[in-house]
């Protein structure tokens, strides 16, 4: 567990307030409030078809929520577009991994990186020069990342030729590389033996530490989310039934009964 | 007034032909999401086969029976040679090849049966009908055609009622779902093109009585794909409104506002008014309207 | 042995994302450019010049364009040979309403159009995807080439509605025989072609083909989805726009201004499924063997003895196209370009297996 001692949460950097989103019938979150602070780890955990996803959705503005307001660092948002959020540090990996299979690890981080890089269709078709300079700068970032992440070995590798767990990898790599103030990350350990999760365990607290990075995930885990979440917020059937400390949450009736299956 | 509704008759029955093409692309695009660009070659195809049979001295109900022989082996030998190998790639892919299943068919048809126009007599009326006291004239084939049309879209209802329309359905909705209740997607498969091909056969012979069997009817056909915009690549019933909607729509654009512009906008009027309406609603009249999730 | 890249270290980041990380592809490359430029002119016929290098050189132009939308960014188009018209029709209307104009600014000119008329027909995929999107270019296919021939204004009102190519001059060297229009188009061509690997190695390369392997994803970290799709409709039409520009001008010398029409369109789509979606170098190779294949389909068999009427022969041609994009897509989507990055990587473990 991180020690609270040396860890400084901050102020509120996300608030989501009473938050409702359907799909027609099926109500996939009803009136959902919690907040994020600055540097901490929150975890979101719930059965299936809780409503985790489509939460994060939300957040980056892939799903337009009927009710309720999302306040980012202090400034309400109204309906915003996922590359307006992204412009605004908040990054995301998938829980189906949606990394570019036609283009190498590289690449991938490379294009994770876009939205800090400038040149454009001129420059960019003269390569030599500005573009050029560019391009080295931030491949030296990406080098950073592809350092820290530990996959020097696969990075000119198409990445639909690695397997799952490296998969995985690249896709936090490409969410780095665009330095987010807040990383949202969706099972990011689904699948993965346990060798592979405490390296994923250990990159995450790395980023929460090194880089001071805000972090939400969700994960299945218990163990897991026990051991490197700040506070964890419990969903079940599209409610919140449960917000606190790890501890906390974890004897609490309501989220244990989720969890059994007692019937509603 | 009367000038207006011959004119607006006489795009219907034109839509119709359209309908018949179109209704082809939908079987297959629901049951196995290909967007399958060969129809229109299919429909020469079929054309050139009952035809050429036809030519040769078979009787009409022999020629129809073999072609309908030929119709399925060509299903079965796409599933094998072509579909089998591309199940998990994009739809984009599939397109693709497709145009060059069409490219194929367009090229086999012709190096068997030569690329002359045929006329074909199926015994189907030509003569003339007035309406209204003899203001409004209407072709008796296109009323056949509105006829053999209904009949077939008729017997697709009734299709889709039993068990094997029914596996169909399934198989449209999910495919892995449809898999792991025991239905073979070949099987499934081959079915549905085997119909699309009889399809094009129907219209191949509808086409073939009105124009003679020939090449450009593949290029016709292709009109069949704003059919299809307007009404939605899923629906039976929209391929038929959305038939009728572009054969009129662009005959009387042709009428009314091609004078002023030099004429010849039949050509293209029907692919701007579906980009048009893709614009506006572009699952079409009658699609569903998909929510992307991650 | 001579091809090996062991004991070659790349030290630097700009080394290692040059075009060619090794030596000998930069020395086969530069091979190739002396070949184009010095060694062709040393031995071709004009026959060679005007029946196989100018118009392999103008469609592999028109197929890199439509590999930058298709191939890279993933969008589907089917109104190659319509913008070919626009950039034929455009050129030729500002030769000769402004006669002294720089036919490279005339050439330049004729691209922007293209572009803005490409972009214009490309807003329709910020909606719409995949074969939507082809039907949504079926539009272009059909009307363009109709609005060249009923605006009369954009012909000059010519009546026998023939546009004819002006002569070629470019700062006071006057391009006239085959060989001159030839080195013409090759300069043409290979500039355009390296302005292109660029774009696909950097910034607007990588936006477009992260649309293209998933939008949705593309948009989460911040591309916009408007900006890609745009800039390919652009780029691609720039480059299909001058390749017109030159089919007229070097090429076919005169033309009506409906010439250009669906069949173009698979031609182009042809050559890059054939040549590789998503590969400059694949765009070459395409175009040369959709260009070599109907002359070897002519040739060959009465020298096996068959003798094949004409048609038959173009309807053979027509089963064997469509038979092999069947092939390529089921055995090697990524075409020919491919093939021979199979066969470098074979080269350089030579003579071991793996
Ligand atoms: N795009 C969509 N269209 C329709 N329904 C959706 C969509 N996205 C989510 N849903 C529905 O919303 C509910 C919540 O889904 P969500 O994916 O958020 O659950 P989850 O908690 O992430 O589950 P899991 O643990 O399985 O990932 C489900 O009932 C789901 O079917
Ligand atoms: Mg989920």
């Amino acid at each position: 567990m991180s020690s609270v001692t040396e860890k400084k949460i901050g102020d509120v950097l996300l608030k989501v307030e009473n938050i409702s989103l359907s799909f027609g019938g099926v109500k996939a979150l009803t009136d959902i409030s919690f907040e994020i602070r600055e540097h901490e780890v929150l975890a979101i955990i719930g059965p299936n078809g809780a409503g985790k996803s489509s939460m994060l959705n939300c957040i980056n503005g892939f799903y337009h929520p009927q009710q309720g307001t999302i306040t980012y660092r202090g400034e309400k948002r109204k309906q915003m577009r996922p590359h307006q959020a992204a412009k605004q540090g908040i990054a995301r990996t998938f829980q189906n991994i949606a990394l570019f299979k036609g283009m190498s690890t590289l690449d991938n981080i490379m294009t994770g990186r876009l939205l800090k890089m400038k040149a454009g269709l001129f420059s960019s078709a003269f390569y030599k020069g500005p573009a050029e300079r560019e391009q080295i700068e931030h491949r030296e970032f990406c080098e950073r990342i592809i350092d820290f992440l530990e996959i020097q070995a696969i990075r000119k590798v198409p990445v639909g030729r690695l397997p799952y767990g490296l998969q995985k990898r690249v896709e936090l790599a490409r969410a780095l590389a665009a330095e987010p103030t807040l990383l949202l990350l969706d099972e990011p350990m689904a699948g993965m033996n346990l060798e592979e999760k405490q390296d994923m365990c250990r990159f995450i607290l790395d980023v929460n530490d090194e880089f001071g990075t805000t972090i939400c995930l969700i994960e299945h885990d218990m163990g897991v989310v026990m051991d490197i979440s700040d506070r964890v917020v419990v969903l079940d059937y599209g409610r919140k039934i449960g917000d606190g400390v790890p501890a906390e949450v974890k004897n609490n009736q309501a989220v244990i009964d989720a969890y059994l299956g007692v019937q509603h | 007034m009367a000038f207006f509704f011959e004119v607006l008759i006489g795009g219907l029955m034109a839509g119709v032909m359209y309908s018949l093409v179109a209704l082809g692309f939908v079987l297959i695009f629901k049951a196995s999401g290909v967007f399958n660009f060969a129809q229109g070659a299919m429909v020469l195809f079929a054309g050139l086969f009952f035809v050429g049979f036809s030519e040769m001295g078979v009787p009409t109900w022999l020629s129809l029976l073999l072609t309908v022989a030929v119709m399925v082996v060509l299903a079965g030998a796409i599933e094998r040679l072509v579909l089998r190998h591309l199940v998990n790639q994009e739809g984009i892919i599939l397109f693709m090849a497709t145009i060059g299943v069409s490219f194929f068919l367009d090229g086999f048809g012709q190096t068997i049966w030569g690329s002359n126009v045929k006329q074909l007599d199926v015994g189907i009326p030509t003569d003339p009908i007035f309406l209204m006291d003899g203001d409004i004239l209407i072709q008796s084939f296109d009323l056949w055609a509105a006829l053999v049309a209904g009949t077939l879209l008729a017997s697709l209802v009734v299709f889709q009622k039993t068990r094997t329309g029914r596996a169909l359905r399934a198989v449209a909705d999910d495919h892995q779902a449809a898999q792991s209740v025991g239905i073979p997607l070949n099987v499934i498969w081959i079915i549905v093109w085997a119909i699309a091909g009889l399809v094009a056969l129907v219209a191949g012979v509808m086409w073939g009585s009105k124009l003679g069997v020939q090449p450009a009817i593949v290029g016709l056909a292709l009109k069949a794909l704003p059919v299809l915009i307007l009404g939605g690549f899923t629906s039976i019933p929209g391929a038929i409104i959305g038939g009728l909607i572009i054969g009129a729509g662009e005959k009387l654009a042709e009428v009314y506002i091609g004078p002023f512009v030099g004429g010849g906008i039949e050509n293209w009027f029907a692919y701007v008014l579906a980009l048009g309406f893709l614009l506006i609603r572009p699952q079409g009249l009658f699609g569903e309207k998909l929510i992307e999730r991650v | 042995m001579l091809y090996r890249e062991s004991g070659q270290y790349k030290t630097t980041y700009s080394a290692d994302q040059a075009i060619f990380t090794i030596p000998q592809d930069r020395v086969f490359f530069a091979l190739m450019l002396l070949v184009a430029f010095v060694g062709i002119p040393l031995v071709a016929t004009d026959y060679v010049y005007t029946a196989l290098l100018i118009p392999f050189l103008c469609l592999s132009l028109a197929a890199l364009g439509l590999n930058i939308l298709t191939g890279y960014c993933g969008q589907l188009s089917l109104g190659t040979g319509a913008f070919m018209g626009v950039g034929a029709v455009a050129a030729w209307n500002i030769a000769t309403r402004i006669p002294d104009l720089n036919l490279l600014v005339v050439f330049a000119l004729a691209g922007m159009i293209t572009a803005a008329v490409g972009m214009f027909f490309g807003l329709p995929s910020l909606r719409i995807k995949g074969f939507y999107l082809a039907v949504a270019t079926l539009a272009a296919q059909f009307f363009l080439p109709w609005l060249f021939v009923k605006w009369g204004w954009l012909t000059n009102h010519a009546t026998s509605g023939v546009i004819t190519a002006p002569h070629l001059n470019i700062f006071g060297w006057e391009a006239d025989t085959p060989l001159e229009k030839y080195l013409f188009a090759l300069g043409v061509v290979a500039l355009l072609a390296l302005a292109a690997k660029n774009l696909v190695r950097s910034n607007p390369g990588r936006q477009w083909m992260a649309i293209r392997d998933m939008d949705i994803a593309a948009e989460i970290i911040g591309i916009r989805p408007v900006v890609a799709k745009l800039t390919a409709f652009a780029v691609s039409s720039f480059y299909i726009g001058v390749a017109g520009a030159l089919y007229l001008f070097v090429y076919l010398g005169s033309t009506e201004p409906d010439g250009f029409g669906i069949s173009l369109s698979f031609q182009a789509l042809f050559m890059i499924i054939i040549g590789g979606l998503g590969s400059i170098l694949g765009s070459f190779l395409g175009a040369f063997f959709i260009l070599l294949l109907p002359i070897f389909l002519t040739r060959v068999p009465p020298m096996l003895g068959f003798d094949l009427s004409t048609a038959i022969v173009a309807h053979l041609e027509f089963m064997v196209f469509g038979a092999l994009i069947v092939l390529f897509l089921i055995v090697e989507p990524h075409g020919l370009a491919r093939l021979w990055q199979i066969a470098k990587e074979k080269l350089r473990i030579w003579p071991f297996p793996y």
